[in-house]
């Protein structure tokens, strides 16, 4: 048996795919109302603003790594349907990354307006992520069938800085810690993982264009 | 477990206090993990009675208090005080205790005496963050602060015991606590097993973990912003849920103007 499961191309037809997205819909917005409705109703502890900081932020990130790992699932793993659901799970990632943006400046800062502008500027930690959000709203924005036509090779080059994105957004997230030994040192270590085989496949294909250019 | 007090008016604010629930659930113990809600998770570990607290160094009658003097040896009072965290929320906290003044003047401090420094207990079997680097972030434990001499007598400087009328449970610091409310919260030292005067600065724990934003003196201070955020405003924790508009402007000594005196002609931006 185990033989015909590792059988390759295991390939979802549409009905699977499709109930993959919807019950993936389903519970990644779900989640996110169920944590806002807890925090309205004062239901998430004694702080509901860190703790809704802490699960939309948190979350953004397990997302945004759970993106990066589809493609080489995709790659290594006998079905390559992993990747129809890059898009999606990219896209929400951007929806978590925006809801903790809007918590920060409606119940952290409260919409303290000139408040809001210094902490961007002024405190790297806050700049940094809010440069990650930035960059999520870039791919977000352009994840339409048509512009992505429309965008051509460029789209590629564009979409590549989902790279920085997590670079970024770890940067964020372990400096607004208070100390070095804390969690986000994990996520470090689990993106490190993730990114390997990309970084191998770079790695690999400069060292074969420096071959080429050798024996020419 | 309740106490006798008697409550004390002067030094009390009759703004509204945090839920007994909230001031027992979001605390930062790093003894316990770095996470808010671990020392409520954790601290029931910690083994309070029997207790000892040593005051030591340089006095005339050094002496030990064991678990039952903490609560009897000075009589209770009930200080309603303003909590401020350095991470900008803050809290409205009932606590019982007395004075550190008594201690102090109770082990008659040698004049060359000029700093008091603090000791948390370290038992790594109790306490898992001390066990475990990355469940006690790495801090050098026993957790240890320290006071001027000048202002651990004042007397609104209090060594707590109880809050909302009842002993402290574990992840406030019991058995006994530092509370000094025109400070940020991590002055408020928990769970001592030692006040030794001295008469040089002691070493304090978050300033030897990042010296450029912890002082020694870590005042209240909107002027003096932290590096990493804001310290003009703060967040009151009291209740209500995400639409509570609790952010409020931060008060030089987080509003204990009294103790301006102990700092004249010094520059706050210099010793934060």
């Amino acid at each position: 048996m185990a033989v015909t499961v590792f059988n390759r191309p295991v390939r979802l037809n549409n009905f699977q795919i499709w109930t993959g997205k919807a019950c993936a819909h389903l519970l990644i917005t779900g989640a996110l109302i169920w944590q806002f409705l807890l925090g309205f109703s004062d239901n998430l502890g004694a702080d509901p603003v860190q703790s809704l900081l802490d699960f939309t932020g948190k979350h953004a990130v397990h997302l945004l790594l759970f993106t990066l790992c589809l493609a080489p699932l995709a790659r290594y793993t006998p079905c390559g349907d992993f990747i129809r659901y890059r898009r999606m799970i990219g896209v929400y990632t951007f929806v978590y990354a925006l809801a903790h943006f809007s918590t920060y400046i409606l119940f952290e800062l409260q919409l303290n307006w000139p408040l809001i502008g210094s902490e961007i500027i002024e405190r790297p930690y806050i700049s940094v992520g809010f440069v990650a959000l930035l960059i999520l709203l870039a791919l977000a924005a352009t994840s339409f069938n048509v512009i992505r036509r429309k965008m051509g090779r460029s789209w590629q080059s564009l979409h590549n800085w989902v790279y920085a994105a997590i670079l970024l957004a770890l940067l964020h997230f372990s400096w607004s810690q208070k100390t070095i030994w804390e969690e986000p040192i994990f996520y470090w270590i689990a993106a490190f993982i993730i990114l390997l085989p990309r970084l191998q496949y770079a790695i690999q294909s400069k060292t074969k264009k420096r071959k080429r250019c050798k024996t020419a | 477990e309740p106490l006798d007090f008697t409550p004390a008016d002067k030094y009390s604010t009759s703004e509204t206090k945090t839920p007994y629930d909230k001031v027992t659930s979001y605390n930062n113990f790093y003894e316990f993990g770095t996470g808010k809600d671990d020392p409520a998770k954790y601290a029931h570990n910690l083994d309070i009675d029997p207790w000892s607290l040593k005051i030591d160094g340089m006095v005339e009658k050094p002496f030990t208090l064991d678990h039952a003097n903490l609560t009897q040896r000075f009589s209770l009072q009930e200080r309603i005080y303003r909590l401020r965290c350095v991470e900008a929320w803050s809290m409205v906290i009932p606590w019982i205790g007395f004075e550190l003044a008594e201690i102090i003047k109770a082990a008659r401090p040698l004049s060359s005496a000029k700093y008091v420094a603090f000791e948390t207990l370290y038992e790594p079997e109790q306490m898992r963050g001390q066990n475990s680097r990355f469940v006690g972030g790495g801090v050098d434990y026993p957790y240890v602060e320290g006071l001027r001499l000048d202002e651990a007598m004042h007397p609104l400087t209090l060594m707590a015991v109880g809050l909302y009328g009842k002993t402290l449970p574990e992840q406030n610091g019991a058995p006994i606590r530092l509370v000094v409310p025109w400070k940020y919260g991590f002055k408020s030292i928990k769970s001592i097993v030692r006040i030794t005067l001295t008469d040089k600065e002691p070493p304090t724990t978050w300033n030897k973990l990042a010296p450029d934003e912890y002082g020694f003196y870590a005042n209240v201070n909107p002027e003096v912003d932290h590096p990493r955020w804001s310290q003009a405003s703060e967040r009151r924790i009291t209740g209500g849920g995400l639409f509570s508009r609790n952010r409020i402007e931060t008060q030089m000594f987080n509003g204990y103007k009294e103790v301006a005196p102990l700092y004249k002609n010094m520059d706050l931006r210099k010793y934060y």
